[in-house]
């Protein structure tokens, strides 16, 4: 299927959104789409039986600062079953960068989310776990930032710097429990 | 009579273990010896690969992506490469295509030997992993032949290959290939009728069809659980559809599952191996003739002024490469990975991400846990292959 | 140092036999964190036997081992746990810094790598290398032999 009557069955089940197709050199048509309704398009694009993009192969960022609108999230799927792959990418304004997670579409979303937000800063509302995934919990900047630098002078940490209460630690186990059933 | 009071023991695995293949943190919950959950904490080798590689100008990327998946080196590094020629518009010559499935295909070998070693190791199978290390040394030897460097030759370049390939390498691949075959049936006679071998892995740690794409796994894991998505024959590149093979695909998604699939994809390797040895000419072509990204032979160098100012804009400022961003998928021993490259028009990256097969693999570990015993934890963090240098990067 | 050729008895300093007891069977602590752990494995296995050295015990608790080989870059995030191993160690211990990335950072010269083990605990023997040839490391761990043969005991 190509882009243009892709695009026109999401426009059937999603009339609100806005795509806007760009070109692309790769195996991946390209579209610009809606930030707010990419979790519904999301889900028609798992679930309609001639899309089937059941598989989120990639879920990153990318910070055209100075440029504005300064964040682009970019979503690559792939349907196994159409052996097909998309590109979607949502613009974000430097000042509001938030958008909707999709971990309730593609579960594999949930560390991914947890990723660009650790290293950008970008939003994911209603993201079951909003931690940092690889930087140390109290890091403060989100590195890959083009306003963040390469090189910093820091000495290095020699002792853990959380004492927690069995409690507290009880409770961040029970956070990191995936929920089941979804 | 009392009653009896038990509680739940929390346990750190922590990133300093042997069996965790790396520097993996799991804060397990457990009932005496079931685990009841499994918390993965990520983040203890993180590298900084990404944000390193802006700096860098574009053929300076690919040692740093080397060292990011270090057991599949060169797969990574034909993933990178694919990447920027497909936003450069480069059309490679078919002998550089071939050495290119060559190297690669060596490469998925080498790291499932180490697959195979590690994870017999822990299961406790130890002579497992002084054979198969005996055969990646061999591996090795030809990695040196090639560049000097046993572990990351950084041979894969954008436009081709570094040099040309050094003399005695089709006999050194092909005294590999024969030896090879029957090592994988020296393996499968130690594990795979092993009745203890058989009970530590038959049923532990099965994943579903479903789960496997609702959590993005792709590789050996997927097609043991039925998933039958290979990058190669799905999406091929480097003419992979002119190579005769076939995909192992099995059903049970449990452990001894993704062993049979690996063991078949190293046969089935061996097989292209020799196909393409066949195709590649002794001497040849090994990169594209474009003289803003090739660097001329030195002979020329020392003679000619435009092979000098050449060599010397190569090297100093490096080629600048259009505007625009690139993905191409690639079939690595962990799966579907590639780099999402965008470019400005400069010589140096905007953004490099690099798609981690292993990140999402970790992220699946609680669904194939939980309910198992803690030694089934460990036979399930072997067979899922993860390289804790991919996941972060 | 004295040997009869007729009387089976060897006589030598207490300092000498423990300065060799201690040198030929050092146990290092599995701490692999990257690609050097790769080459590390490598040289525990047949080709480059490090049983000769009596080194082949790759103990994973740190309280039953001599030696750590930091073998991989150390983030800032593992320094902690990094520092804790090595406090967890018994006297006396000694340890190698194996490759380009635990000795001074190695091509990884950012916000996320600490630029150099040392910052943390004190090292030995650096063995640089990107990663060492396994046989750099068995060199590195001659030399670390060779160090342990002048320690005083008091």
């Amino acid at each position: 299927m190509d882009l243009t009557s892709l695009i026109a069955s999401l426009h059937e089940h999603v009339p609100a959104a806005r795509f806007e197709p760009v070109a692309s050199i790769d195996l991946q048509p390209t579209t610009y789409v809606s930030r707010d309704e990419l979790p519904e398009v999301a889900r028609v694009l798992r679930d309609h039986p001639d899309l089937r993009f059941a598989l989120l192969a990639e879920l990153t960022a990318v910070d055209l600062w100075p440029r504005e609108p300064r964040f682009e999230v970019v979503y690559t799927l792939v349907s196994i079953e159409h052996s097909t792959r998309l590109r979607l990418k949502v613009r974000l304004e430097g000042a509001d960068a938030r958008v909707g997670t999709v971990t309730g579409v593609w579960p594999a979303a949930n560390w991914l989310e947890r990723e660009v937000w650790d290293l950008f800063g970008i939003v994911f509302e209603s993201h079951p776990d909003p931690r940092r995934l690889l930087m140390p919990e109290d890091w403060e900047g989100f590195p890959l930032r083009k306003d963040y630098p390469v090189q910093i002078q820091l000495p290095a940490r020699t002792t853990e710097p959380l004492q927690l209460t069995e409690e507290q630690f009880r409770a961040n186990v029970a956070k990191d429990r995936l929920s089941r059933g979804t | 009579m009392p009653e009896l009071h038990t509680e739940t023991m929390t346990v750190n695995m922590g990133p300093q273990h042997p069996s965790t293949h790396g520097v993996l943190r799991l804060v397990l919950q457990l009932d005496g010896e079931n685990v009841l959950s499994v918390a993965p904490t990520i983040g203890f080798l993180h590298t900084g690969i990404e944000k390193t590689a802006e700096q860098k100008k574009w053929q300076q990327v690919i040692p740093l992506v080397e060292r990011m998946d270090y057991l599949s080196a060169q797969s990574s590094s034909l993933a990178f490469c694919l990447s920027v020629e497909r936003l450069l518009g480069l059309e490679l010559p078919e002998r550089v295509r071939v050495i290119r499935v060559l190297i690669a295909e060596l490469q998925r070998i080498n790291s499932h030997l180490v697959w195979l070693g590690t994870h017999g190791m822990e299961v406790g199978a130890v002579s497992v992993m002084l054979y198969c290390f005996r055969e990646r040394e061999l591996l090795l030897n030809i990695n040196e032949m090639l560049a000097g460097f046993r572990m990351f030759p950084s041979y894969m370049r954008v436009g081709g290959l570094r040099e040309d390939l050094p003399l005695g390498f089709h006999e050194a691949v092909k005294a590999f290939l024969d030896r090879f075959s029957s090592k994988i049936s020296e393996y499968e006679d130690l594990l795979t009728e092993n009745q203890i071998y058989r009970d530590r892995t038959r049923g532990v740690g099965v994943i579903s069809k479903q789960d496997a794409i609702a959590y993005a796994l792709v590789g050996p894991i997927a097609r043991a659980a039925g998933v039958p998505y290979d990058v190669r024959k799905v999406f091929p590149y480097l003419g992979y559809e002119t190579f005769e093979f076939n995909v192992p695909v099995q059903t049970e998604g449990d452990v001894y599952a993704r062993y049979q699939v690996r063991l078949a994809e190293m046969r089935e390797s061996v097989k292209i191996c020799r196909q393409a040895l066949d195709r590649i000419t002794p001497a040849g072509p090994f990169a594209v003739e474009d003289p803003r990204i090739t660097p001329p032979p030195k002979d020329r160098v020392y003679t000619e002024m435009e092979a000098l100012i050449q060599h010397f804009l190569i090297y100093s400022q490096g080629f600048t490469v259009p505007a625009g961003e690139a993905y191409v998928p690639v079939e690595g021993p962990r799966g579907e990975q590639g780099f999402y490259v965008v470019s400005d028009g400069g010589n140096r990256p905007w953004r490099v991400k690099a798609r981690a097969p292993s990140l999402l693999a970790c992220q699946a570990l609680e669904r194939m846990i939980v309910g198992g015993l803690i030694a089934d934890l460990i036979a399930v963090i072997g067979s899922i292959d993860v390289v804790m240098g991919d996941v972060d990067r | 140092m004295g040997l009869e050729a007729e009387i089976p008895v060897l006589t030598t300093t207490v300092e000498k036999m423990v300065q060799w007891a201690r040198r030929s069977s050092i146990w290092p602590v599995t701490f692999g964190l990257a690609c050097c752990a790769i080459e590390m494995m490598s040289m525990s296995c047949s080709r480059y036997d490090i049983a000769r050295f009596g080194a082949e015990v790759f103990r994973g608790s740190p309280r039953q081992s001599d030696l750590m080989i930091v073998a991989g870059r150390l983030s800032r995030k593992m320094a902690p746990a990094l520092r804790r191993i090595y406090d967890q160690m018994p006297e006396p211990k000694w340890v190698i810094s194996m490759g380009a990335c635990a000795s001074i950072g190695g091509v990884f010269d950012n916000y996320a790598l600490v630029q150099g083990v040392d910052q943390v605990v004190p090292v030995d023997v650096y063995v640089p290398g990107c990663p060492p040839r396994p046989e750099s490391l068995i060199y590195g761990i001659v030399q670390l032999q060779r160090k342990i043969a002048q320690q005083k005991l008091a």
